[in-house]
């Protein structure tokens, strides 16, 4: 063997291959007709960077090694492959959780070992050891909010004050460690804990609503802590892949604030689900209630048909019967398209992948800022239980809580056919106004069976 | 690696990780987080060298569960990202899968 091969050199070369297959693999994932590859690279790239950290030198334990690898693998993969589409965004919270967790355990690892050297090493491993605690608990919280196992958001006056204690708590603990390079055990354990809390602390007010956007940014944090910890490793992947990870997500979580119409110190600092008070605003008219043979004859014979799909529609699981539905009319040769509000399932881009799952190509989806335009030339806009994001009083009246929300402009197609499963306000508690307007309808029933009623009557025009 | 080249690795990597993702569809925002969240699953290779250099019975504990946690952030990333971007095809696409299937 050549002197100048070495394992060192080997790891080296590896972990560069892996950072270039990260970076073209995030890049293939920004396009819908190559994001498929795009994780296919990246999994490629994790896979060289783990196998060639078998031959660190000085490993080990393996004894331990392989099997909390194996046992977090399997259980992940168990349950990752396993879970509804519905319930994606707690999943992407939990395993997001599980990697800030492992950032803050390789911190207390050198902490408690005294093995960081130097004050900028030493500093690092503090900074990410606290964002990957707070990473941690705070994303365990997002997932037992979304999961349905917290279901009251804790509120309380002097919140803020309580949590800037905390960090000013855990910042003079981790000042502590850095100073004395051999802190005792105890300093270490109470920094560690004090950043748990204020993970928990900060998590437990937010809305489920604004739940996503503290998801994406948790997820940016945990990318900036494996970047800290990779300084501490002196391991360039986990720099490289860690920083990546926490500007995209840092990007990601803006792009996100703003689909929803909010500001990232608005989510983090104040409590929206409580949705200021009641409504006021009076609505005139009257509910007109159509029957599903009737719309069908209207679709079959539209030459333009635009579906606004909401939550509702992905609870009722109706996607998979509504394509079918899009399926028949596209044959006739009706232009069917797919109008997502930005905040249409459960996160941005949610119900897209619920309606990638039912089968609908991506190209007939639109997003807002592509669709309202044609709603003008519609001959029909079919709103399966979606609500707020279709109001046309965030439009017009001021003292509305949705006031200024962009929405999709369902009252300017031709004809709109709600379906709906019983009179009431929306996730709100808002009337809709589109609910009464003079070229409205209403489609009473659960969105499944209304579904296969519109199927049939379709069927019958033959 | 000095401290500067280590910063500059740091400037480098954040615009990159900016401009990658700068023009990313609404569409995509869910499959990109959770490719995102994948990706820094590379935190597995640093908790594999603690826990593969830790020594008294405490730094192999937390080592152990840092190991488990970074795992599960990996392949769970992973298999959830690819489940989701799996569904996203395009009429074409699925016109001649439909096809193939039918001739099959």
């Amino acid at each position: 063997m050549p002197g100048w091969f070495s394992a060192d050199l080997v790891i080296q070369v590896s972990y560069f291959v892996t950072a270039v297959l990260f970076i073209m693999g995030l890049k293939r994932m920004s396009s819908p007709v190559t994001a498929r590859s795009g994780i296919l690279w990246a999994g490629a790239g994790m896979a060289v960077a783990t196998l060639v950290t078998f031959l660190y030198p000085g490993m080990s334990n393996y004894a331990l090694i392989l099997p909390a690898m194996l046992i977090g693998g399997v259980a992940a993969a168990w349950s990752g492959r396993r879970v509804a589409m519905t319930n994606m965004p707690q999943m992407i919270a939990l395993y997001n959780g599980m990697g800030g967790g492992a950032a803050a355990a390789i911190a207390a690892v050198e902490l408690y070992r005294g093995g960081t050297e130097g004050l900028a090493s030493t500093t690092l491993a503090v900074a990410g050891g606290i964002i990957g605690a707070v990473s941690f608990s705070g994303s365990l919280i997002a997932f037992a909010k979304l999961q349905g196992l917290i279901t009251r958001s804790v509120r309380f006056s002097g919140q803020q004050m309580l949590n800037l204690a905390l960090l000013a708590a855990a910042l003079v603990l981790g000042g502590l460690v850095i100073a004395h390079a051999n802190a005792t055990a105890a300093v270490v354990t109470g920094f560690f804990v004090l950043a748990l809390i204020l993970g928990v602390s900060m998590t437990l007010p937010i809305g489920g609503a604004d739940m996503p956007v503290v998801i994406s940014l948790y997820n940016a944090l945990t990318g900036l802590a494996v970047a800290f910890e990779g300084f501490v490793l002196n391991n360039a992947a986990m720099i490289i892949a860690g920083t990546v990870v926490g500007s995209a997500g840092t990007l990601l979580t803006q792009l996100m604030a703003k689909a929803m119409n909010r500001s990232l110190g608005n989510v983090l600092f104040s409590g929206f689900g409580d949705t200021g008070g009641a409504a006021t605003g009076t609505v005139s008219g009257s509910l007109k209630p159509i029957e599903a043979s009737d719309v069908g004859v209207m679709l079959a014979f539209a030459h333009k048909v635009i579906v606004v799909p909401g939550y509702g529609m992905a609870v009722a699981q109706a996607q998979h019967k509504i394509w079918e539905l899009c399926q028949l009319l596209i044959d006739r040769g009706v232009q069917v398209r797919f109008a997502i509000h930005p905040v249409a399932g459960r996160m941005p881009g949610h119900m897209n992948v619920l309606l990638a799952e039912a089968g609908v190509p991506y190209d007939l989806i639109s997003d807002l800022d592509e669709i309202n335009a044609e709603f003008e030339t519609a001959d029909a806009a079919l709103i399966i239980g979606a609500n707020d994001v279709v109001n046309p009083v965030a439009r017009t009246d001021k003292s509305s809580p949705i006031y200024g929300m962009p929405i999709l402009n369902a009252d300017k197609a031709k004809n709109v056919i709600v379906i709906k499963r019983g009179q009431g306000a929306g996730f709100s508690g808002i009337e809709n106004a589109l609910f009464y307007l003079d070229n409205t309808r209403m489609l009473y029933g659960d969105a499944q069976k209304v579904a296969a009623e519109l199927i049939q009557a379709v069927k019958a025009v033959g | 690696m000095t401290g500067i080249v280590a910063l500059y690795i740091f400037m480098l990597a954040a615009f990159t990780g900016y401009e990658v993702i700068s023009r990313v569809p609404v569409i995509l925002h869910t499959p990109l987080m959770s490719g995102s969240n994948f990706i820094h699953g590379i935190v597995l290779v640093g908790a594999m060298v603690a826990l593969g250099s830790a020594q008294t019975p405490l730094e192999k504990t937390i080592g152990f569960i840092g190991v488990l946690l970074a795992a599960g952030n990996a392949v769970g990333g992973y298999v959830v990202t690819e489940r989701m971007l799996e569904m996203f095809k395009a009429s074409g696409a699925r016109a001649r899968a439909g096809a193939d299937r039918r001739s099959a």
